[in-house]
Order: C-alpha cells, then sequence, then structure tokens
C-alpha cells in the first residue's frame, strides 16, 4: 500500500461547515474549550470538597461561555457542538484526556490553562477584532483557571505523600500532549502570517519556565520527555472524546428537530 | 428549606432557667434575631442544628439529579443555566452549613450524620431523573416549592440562618423561572417533548407536594417551631399556596396535573386537591426512595474519595505555617 493515497488526502473532512483557516483556527480554541468544559462539569457534585466542588464549576462555566462565543463565531455554535463527530472536532489531545482522579484532573488544567492564558495574553494584540475582543475578555477568566491550577498544584505536590504520588501520576498520564500545544500546521502559519493568531512557538519558553518554577514550589519533578502524541488539531483524537460526545450529543442527535 | 420534620424525639422538656428562657421567648416574640453569641434554650438549638443541617444536605444531595444531566443538556445555552443553578445549591450548602456551624456543630459531624443516615434531607431528591423534561420539572416544582418554603424564612427568628436565606431566596427564582422555561419548550416542542413534559409532570407532581411535610395534624413540632419563628406558616399553609400557585402554571403549558381530584373551590378560594400517599413519604424518609441508594452512595463515594485531597490541604497548610514559623 505504499504510496497510496486516499482522494480526499488534504481535504479536510468537515461537514458541517465551509472551511477556511480562520474557521479553523476559532474551532481550534472553540472545541478545547467546549472539551475541557464538559470534562469538568462531569465533577459537578461529586468534588473532593464543597469549595472544590464550586470552584470547578466555575471553571466549567467560564469555558462553556468562551466555547459559546468561538462557535457562534465559527458558524451556528449548538449545531458545532451537537452535530459534529470526532474526525470534525479540533481540540487539542490534552483537554479530552479523562478527569481521572482529583490530581489528574488538576495536572491536565495546569498544563492546559498555562498555555490558554499565555497564548490569550497575546491574542488580545490579534489583528481579527473578534478574537481579539474575545481574548480581552477570556484572559481575565483564565488568570484565575491558571492561579488556581498552580496553588492545587503546589497543595497537592507539597501535601502527603499520597497526593505527591497522585500528582506525579496525573502529570506523567497528561505530559506526552503538550507538545501538541505549539504545533504549527499550515492552517495556523497562515493566521500568524496575517497577524490573527500568536505564534505558540514564541511562548514555549515562557510555558516551560512558568511550569518548572511551579513544579519546583511543588517539589514536583517534570516527568520525562517522550515522542509527542498529536494529532487533535487535525480531528485524529484519543478514544476517550467518542465517549465524551455520545453522552454531550445524545439529545440532539436523538430529536435532530427539536428546540430546547 | 425542605421539611422532612419527623422529630416525633424532640420533647422540648424545660431545664432551663426560666427568667433566661422568658427573657428569650419575649425577644423572639418582638421578631428580634437570636445570634449565635446570645443565650437559647437548648432545644432551640438542636431543633434549629437539625433544621439548618437538614436543608444544607438537601442543596448538596439536590445536586445529584440535576448534576445527572449537565453532560447531557441539549444546547450550550442550558447546559451553562444549568451549570449555574447546580453550582448555586453547592453555594447554598455552604451558606447552611456555615449558619449551622454556628450553633456549635462542626460540618464535618453534620457530614458524617448524613453519610451514616441518621440526618436526614429531603424525599424530594431519591426519585430519578429519567429526561431532560425531568430538569425543567423540578426547577419549576421542586424550587418552587423550596421558595415558598424558604421566603418566610429570611424572617426566621435565627439570626445567621435568616440572612442565609435571604442570599438564597435572591437565586431561587432564577432557579424557578429557568425550570419553567425548559417546561415551556418542552410543552410547545414536539410530540416526543410534550410527551416527556407531562412525564415528567406526572412523576414530579405529588413527591412535590410532600417536600412541606406530613399534615399539620401529624407534625407534632409545628406549634413550638411557629411559637419561636423557626417556622412561620405551617406546612398545609404552605402546601395549599403551592398548588393555588402551580396548578395554573400547569394549565398555562397545556399540560395535566396528575389528580383526578383537583378541583377549584370556589368558597375556600383555593383548590381541592386528592390525598397525598403519605405511606409513600414516610417510607422515602426511612430511606427506602427509588434512588436513594444511589443517592448516598454518590455523596459517600465523593467524600471518601476526596479524603485524600483534604488531608492534602491540611497537611500542606501545616507544613507551610511550619517554615513561616521557622
Ligand atoms: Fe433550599
Ligand atoms: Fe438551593
Ligand atoms: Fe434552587
Amino acid at each position: 500500500m505504499g504510496g497510496w493515497t486516499p482522494a480526499c488526502a488534504g481535504v479536510h473532512l468537515m461537514a458541517t461547515v465551509a472551511v477556511d483557516p480562520r474557521t479553523e483556527y476559532l474551532l481550534r480554541l472553540g472545541d478545547d474549550a467546549l472539551v475541557l468544559g464538559q470534562r469538568l462539569s462531569e465533577w459537578c457534585g461529586h468534588g473532593p470538597v464543597l469549595e472544590v466542588d464550586i470552584s470547578l464549576a466555575n471553571l466549567a462555566l467560564d469555558l462553556v461561555g468562551q466555547a459559546t462565543l468561538l462557535l457562534g463565531e465559527a458558524g451556528d455554535g449548538d449545531r458545532l457542538a451537537f452535530h459534529r463527530d470526532v474526525l470534525d472536532f479540533r481540540n487539542c489531545l490534552l483537554v479530552e484526556q479523562p478527569n481521572g482522579d482529583f490530581a489528574q484532573t488538576i495536572a491536565r488544567h495546569l498544563l492546559y490553562t498555562t498555555w490558554q492564558h499565555l497564548m490569550l495574553q497575546r491574542l488580545t494584540a490579534s489583528k481579527d477584532t473578534f478574537l481579539a475582543e474575545f481574548a480581552h475578555k477570556a484572559v481575565k477568566e483564565v488568570a484565575y483557571h491558571r492561579e488556581l491550577a498552580s496553588d492545587w498544584t503546589v497543595r497537592l505536590g507539597d501535601g502527603s505523600e499520597e497526593s505527591a504520588n497522585r500528582m506525579a501520576d496525573g502529570l506523567a498520564w497528561c505530559w506526552r500532549f503538550t507538545p501538541e500545544l505549539f504545533e504549527v500546521d499550515e492552517i495556523l502559519e497562515e493566521m500568524i502570517d496575517r497577524g490573527v493568531a500568536p505564534d505558540p512557538r514564541s511562548l514555549e519558553q515562557e510555558y516551560r519556565l512558568a511550569l518548572a518554577s511551579i513544579l519546583a514550589e511543588a517539589n514536583l519533578e517534570a516527568p520525562p520527555e517522550q515522542r509527542p502524541i498529536v494529532g487533535g488539531r487535525r480531528g485524529h483524537h484519543s478514544e476517550h472524546l467518542g465517549h465524551l460526545l455520545a453522552a454531550m450529543q445524545f439529545l440532539p442527535r436523538t430529536y435532530p428537530d427539536a428546540t430546547w | 428549606m425542605y421539611t422532612t420534620e419527623l422529630q416525633k424525639t424532640a420533647k422540648i422538656e424545660n431545664l432551663e432557667d426560666p427568667k433566661l428562657l422568658e427573657a428569650f421567648e419575649a425577644r423572639v416574640t418582638a421578631d428580634e434575631f437570636i445570634e449565635p453569641k446570645d443565650w437559647m434554650p437548648e432545644a432551640y438549638r438542636r431543633t434549629l442544628t437539625r433544621q439548618i443541617s437538614q436543608h444544607a444536605h438537601s442543596e448538596i444531595v439536590g445536586m445529584l439529579p440535576e448534576g445527572n444531566w449537565i453532560t447531557r443538556a441539549p444546547s450550550l445555552r442550558r447546559k451553562a443555566i444549568l451549570l449555574a443553578k447546580v453550582q448555586d445549591e453547592a453555594g447554598h450548602g455552604l451558606y447552611l452549613y456555615c449558619a449551622a456551624e454556628t450553633l456549635g456543630t462542626s460540618r464535618e459531624e453534620m457530614v458524617e450524620a448524613l453519610h451514616s443516615g441518621k440526618a436526614k434531607y429531603s424525599t424530594i431528591f431519591n426519585y430519578p431523573t429519567l429526561t431532560w423534561a425531568d430538569i425543567g420539572a423540578i426547577g419549576w416544582l421542586v424550587d418552587g416549592a423550596a421558595i415558598m418554603n424558604q421566603v418566610p424564612l429570611q424572617r426566621t427568628s435565627y439570626g445567621p440562618y435568616a440572612r442565609a436565606m435571604v442570599r438564597i431566596c435572591k437565586e431561587e427564582s432564577f432557579h424557578q423561572r429557568q425550570g419553567y422555561e425548559i417546561m415551556i419548550a418542552m410543552a410547545n416542542g414536539s410530540s416526543d417533548q410534550k410527551r416527556m413534559a407531562q412525564d415528567a409532570l406526572n412523576r414530579w407532581w405529588w413527591p412535590s407536594l410532600m417536600m412541606f411535610g406530613p399534615p399539620d395534624a401529624d407534625s407534632p413540632n409545628t406549634a413550638q417551631s411557629m411559637r419561636w419563628r423557626i417556622k412561620r406558616e405551617t406546612n398545609d399553609e404552605l402546601r395549599q399556596k403551592f398548588v393555588d400557585i402551580t396548578v395554573p402554571q400547569a394549565e398555562f403549558l397545556g399540560l395535566t396535573v396528575p389528580d383526578p381530584d383537583l378541583k377549584w373551590n370556589e368558597e375556600k378560594g383555593g383548590y381541592d386537591f386528592g390525598e397525598i400517599d403519605w405511606d409513600e413519604f414516610y417510607a422515602v424518609v426511612k430511606g427506602e426512595g427509588p434512588v436513594a441508594k444511589e443517592r448516598m452512595t454518590a455523596r459517600r463515594e465523593a467524600w471518601e474519595k476526596g479524603a485524600w485531597v483534604r488531608e492534602a490541604a491540611a497537611a500542606h497548610e501545616e507544613k507551610r505555617r511550619a517554615r513561616k514559623a521557622a
């Protein structure tokens, strides 16, 4: 099968929207927010302590709000959220990872939100008015997310032996997905060239330093680097996303003509 | 609040200093607030602790039936609203635990009482949420009944409880509105949606009426609680008010209230309604509700699985303090 390329190679599988690079970029950011918000909302009512339950719901609410804005700008937000299948989702692999225990949730959140915060800070200078305004609003929310994730990382890393082990496991689970955050493909390159999107490579150094300093404060070690796992931005996800979508989309899919 | 008053135990024997008691009762009668540092009869403290902690437990257990649908909410807007609503309930639980703690029982103790089955919570949360319409019905009926119960409690005699109720009541009307809005969408939707809406009303109507607690005749402590301004209207009065307000709302939706005996009574200016199945109520109070086991298991699991997190936070705090001192 060596040289065979499918007829649709290079053609987007996006069934529900006509894709231009800006829409694609909106979907990447919007799907990140939607999928992470959905994951965090799974905690609701099951948190380790009432105050944490409230914080996690706060994060989820912010993220669902961000997804609503971004997907709404990309097209019909509800159609995009509830009527696309895995291959058309553009979120990074990190955000779809299962909650695991509270430490894994915090590890996932730390790794994502630190990136998101640095990215949004730069996005406020976007030449795209919508995205610049969006970033101005979201960066404040995400500053708080980052603080919360950092605080809990330190608390758990520098808490009991058990919590330190769990935190290390959570980081080990999530670490392989961080290189994807800095990946630049043709679409992103075009957005960067047009002054719409920040170049993630420009924040990688700051990201690594920020994480190193939190991990040091938490007495935790960064897991060893490994071959990056990527694919989310092109619709090639982990097995977890399909199940998340099955739950999330079941009502609009089962009753496609209904208004809610 | 959510009345599950089954308090045949609290015989109010007066071993209290009659002078102090008299002064206390005078203050309460004058509608003054009693504050945590004030003298209060032991029975007042006990009854209030039970009532407020029951209310707090109800808020927390009440997160579960609705939480069951957050991940499956059918639109982004509905998801955000439901998340915010359930988060509010967590906040209510928090205010109420804090209010109860001012009476001298710790949150840990209260939570343990819940998990051991010693403390009660509202019977209503022991019923399952089967379809999305149940989320509408809960907001409309359950939060509606809660408002009915809670509005008078803003003037309850215990200051911290009354103030918690003021904050809570502000949010409850949003809860009811979002529920009714879901019902409007469902009742005016496709035939599948209408079916879900009617079915939800059928299942939630009677349990909602039970939320006001046993009939006054079987509510032995009502008189004492009314005198102490812990309660400001009787169970039956509140229940009647709820029926009178809710039946026209059901009619507006084009739904049928599942009670063949429901009839407007011109003379009393309210509805007559059928007999509530009190056997069911008492069984659910005892822990025999359809999903009582699921609810308690979920709460216990969350608590047990969270133990290491709470311990870690405490250990970290300890280390930090030690470092500061060094
Ligand atoms: Fe309540
Ligand atoms: Fe509440
Ligand atoms: Fe409520």
